[in-house]
């Protein structure tokens, strides 16, 4: 049956080479109940991913509102000068960076270390126990999150702001502008550590158990089993997922940054997206906001195709 | 021989004590701050803010809770919310399941590029301000189908579902059910998503977890305080400090009362809008796995 589908796909194809259109019809009316089920995500995905995208040529104009989106006048790499030249333009870049970078040194190795522990556990319930306690915080809301900072973290009111007064530390860590960065990894790390564990799981748990009897008989040690089995078993899940975390690499998450910012730790917390949004949304300058955030889109895909071009040829391992 | 299978076993015994030892940390580390807020959020603030609260409440007080309850704001957010995440849940798994069927089915001809053209969504976008103009266009700011329409095809769940689709629905299965006079809209329906229920669950809770703590969509779009939902709210008592909304809080005796009982009824808030999400949470946790391990096939 299979083999008779694909014969006569592969005559449709030809007839579609030289015939020309009824053929396509044919098909179209063969798979037209298939085609009303995928109707509906085509509309939505075009509507709201594929014509904003139209949209960005907005960041090449001005912004007319009585001619629309496309009707304004042509200017080129004017806005994207305007924001290169800007006085903001390196501390924005400076702090991007620098909360990304921190955030994907820390934040990568973390659930792999947190993965490889949970996989020594031998002790069913407790894992199960361990396991759902760590996935917890995943599915706290952001806002939640940073209002818990908030009152933990409180110099006043706060229990770690009463602990480090107890210890003589006058230090308000949610004012700070050394303690921003450290604050926002630290709890990005505690909320996903766990959930972003689960891939590695799933990955260690192929594993043929065969290979650490194998590896007892010849005398390893468990350090060496990680080493050399749990390891290499994880290592193409490891390098997929950093590549795709190096395409976000000035994609810091907006909401979070957004709501833990205040006008004491704004010089380390403005970052492109909290600044596209108040340049944007907050003052209306679309075409200058559209250039920001479209400068973020390239730099971001050159992150990604270097990274994958480098694990291509250091490991074999790329996405395409 | 001897000396060297205790040395080994001796390393081996160090090593599992290594790994309970960072088990036990992990726990607490995770769970403290959590099990925190609870016995913060019945306990005397001041209590609190001294370091005296530690393992069980003192103090007991449900004056948080109270205020919590008799707070309007609170309640319009919720009810809000919960319309929002049911009505944009349904619509999520209503585009995203038929779509995935269809992209799974080996002999759709246009699969390959409407795959394509999905998957590179996730990678490009317009931006903040092109998409917030289309929406501004279309008429949906300030409208509850801001909420529920736009992005309502998530990609990445479109792919996992796909690829459940195809490993697990035999293909004589629908060979068999055709030759019956059956279509692919009764296949579907009958057959392909009774079988599914491990994902449809997984699909489910991830677009429900979305809408619920949702808070972008109304910073951008939403004006209209009849609208707002429960993050929006949320994010005025936690952050903005406007605790009480008689607007006490800052100031005077009412203000010092007000500073007393602020931090609990912050705690409160944080239980109560978490509550519904931490109740089904271990119903479907089983599915996690297998969720992201579908993924992970083919993502």
């Amino acid at each position: 049956m299979a083999q008779a589908t694909r014969t006569a796909a592969g005559v449709v194809r030809k007839a579609a080479g030289t015939g020309g259109r009824r053929t396509i019809w044919q098909t179209v009316w063969r798979d037209r109940q298939l085609w009303i089920m995928i109707l509906p995500a085509i509309v939505v995905i075009f509507l709201f991913n594929y014509v904003p995208m139209y949209g960005i040529q907005l960041a090449f104009r001005d912004y007319d509102f009585t001619k629309g989106l496309t009707g304004g006048e042509w200017r080129g790499l004017h806005y994207f000068r305007q924001f290169i030249d800007s006085y903001l333009f390196w501390d924005i870049m400076r702090n991007t960076v620098t909360i990304s970078l921190a955030t994907i040194l820390l934040g990568f190795p973390a659930p792999i270390i947190l993965a490889l522990i949970l996989n020594q556990v031998r002790w069913k319930r407790g894992k199960k126990v361990l396991q759902t306690v760590v996935y917890m915080p995943h599915f706290i809301s952001i806002v939640v999150l940073v209002g818990l900072l908030n009152v933990l973290l409180s110099p006043n009111t706060g229990i770690v702001g009463y602990l480090l007064r107890s210890m003589g530390y006058e230090v308000n860590l949610l004012a700070s502008t050394t303690a921003f960065v450290p604050v926002y990894v630290l709890s990005d790390i505690w909320q996903h550590c766990g959930w972003n564990s689960i891939i590695y799981l799933a990955a260690l748990s192929t594993v043929d158990p065969q290979l650490y009897d194998s590896a007892k008989i010849d005398g390893a040690g468990k350090w060496q089993m990680i080493r050399h089995i749990d390891l290499p078993a994880i290592a193409p899940t490891i390098v997929i997922l950093f590549i795709l975390s190096m395409g976000g690499v000035l994609t810091t998450g907006f909401e979070k940054i957004f709501l833990m910012q205040n006008t004491l730790n704004l010089p380390v917390s403005e970052v492109i997206s909290t600044y596209v949004y108040k340049v944007g949304i907050l003052s209306n300058q679309f075409s200058y906001s559209a250039a920001i955030g479209l400068f973020n889109t390239v730099i971001n895909f050159f992150f990604l195709v270097a990274t994958n071009y480098i694990a291509r040829r250091v490991s074999n391992i790329s996405l395409w | 021989m001897g000396w060297m299978l205790r040395k080994r076993s001796a390393g081996d015994a160090l090593f599992d004590l290594l790994i309970a030892v960072a088990c036990v940390f992990v726990f607490l580390i995770v769970a403290y701050p959590l099990y925190f807020v609870v016995i913060a959020s019945v306990s005397d603030s001041t209590m609190v803010a001294t370091g005296k609260v530690w393992v069980w409440p003192r103090g007991f007080s449900l004056f948080g809770y109270s205020e919590i309850f008799g707070d309007t704001r609170i309640w319009r957010g919720y009810r809000n919310t919960v319309l929002y995440t049911t009505l944009g849940t349904f619509v999520n798994l209503l585009f995203t399941l038929p779509a995935a069927y269809a992209l799974s089915r080996p002999e759709f001809r246009a699969r390959r590029w409407l795959m394509f053209l999905f998957v590179v969504t996730m990678f490009f976008n317009g931006g903040l301000i092109p998409t917030y103009l289309l929406i501004k266009g279309l008429g949906m700011t300030n409208t509850i189908w801001v909420f529920i329409f736009p992005f309502c095809v998530n990609v990445y769940n479109l792919i996992i579902v796909r690829t459940f689709f195809e490993t697990s629905l035999p293909r004589e299965l629908y060979e068999a059910a055709a030759m019956d006079g059956c279509g692919h809209f009764r296949f579907f329906w009958s057959v392909a998503l009774p079988l599914s229920k491990a994902v449809v669950s997984v699909i489910g809770l991830y677009y429900a977890v979305g809408h619920w703590n949702d808070f972008f969509t109304a910073l951008i779009y939403v004006r209209n305080n009849d609208l707002q939902p429960l993050q929006i709210v949320l994010r005025d008592i936690l952050l903005s400090n406007q605790v009480f909304q008689s607007g006490a809080g800052t100031g005077g005796d009412a203000g010092g009362y007000a500073q007393r009982y602020a931090d609990q009824v912050k705690y409160g808030v944080i239980i109560v809008s978490t509550l519904p999400i931490l109740l089904v949470y271990p119903f479907i946790q089983k599915y996690f796995e297998k969720g992201v391990m579908i993924g992970s096939i083919k993502g």
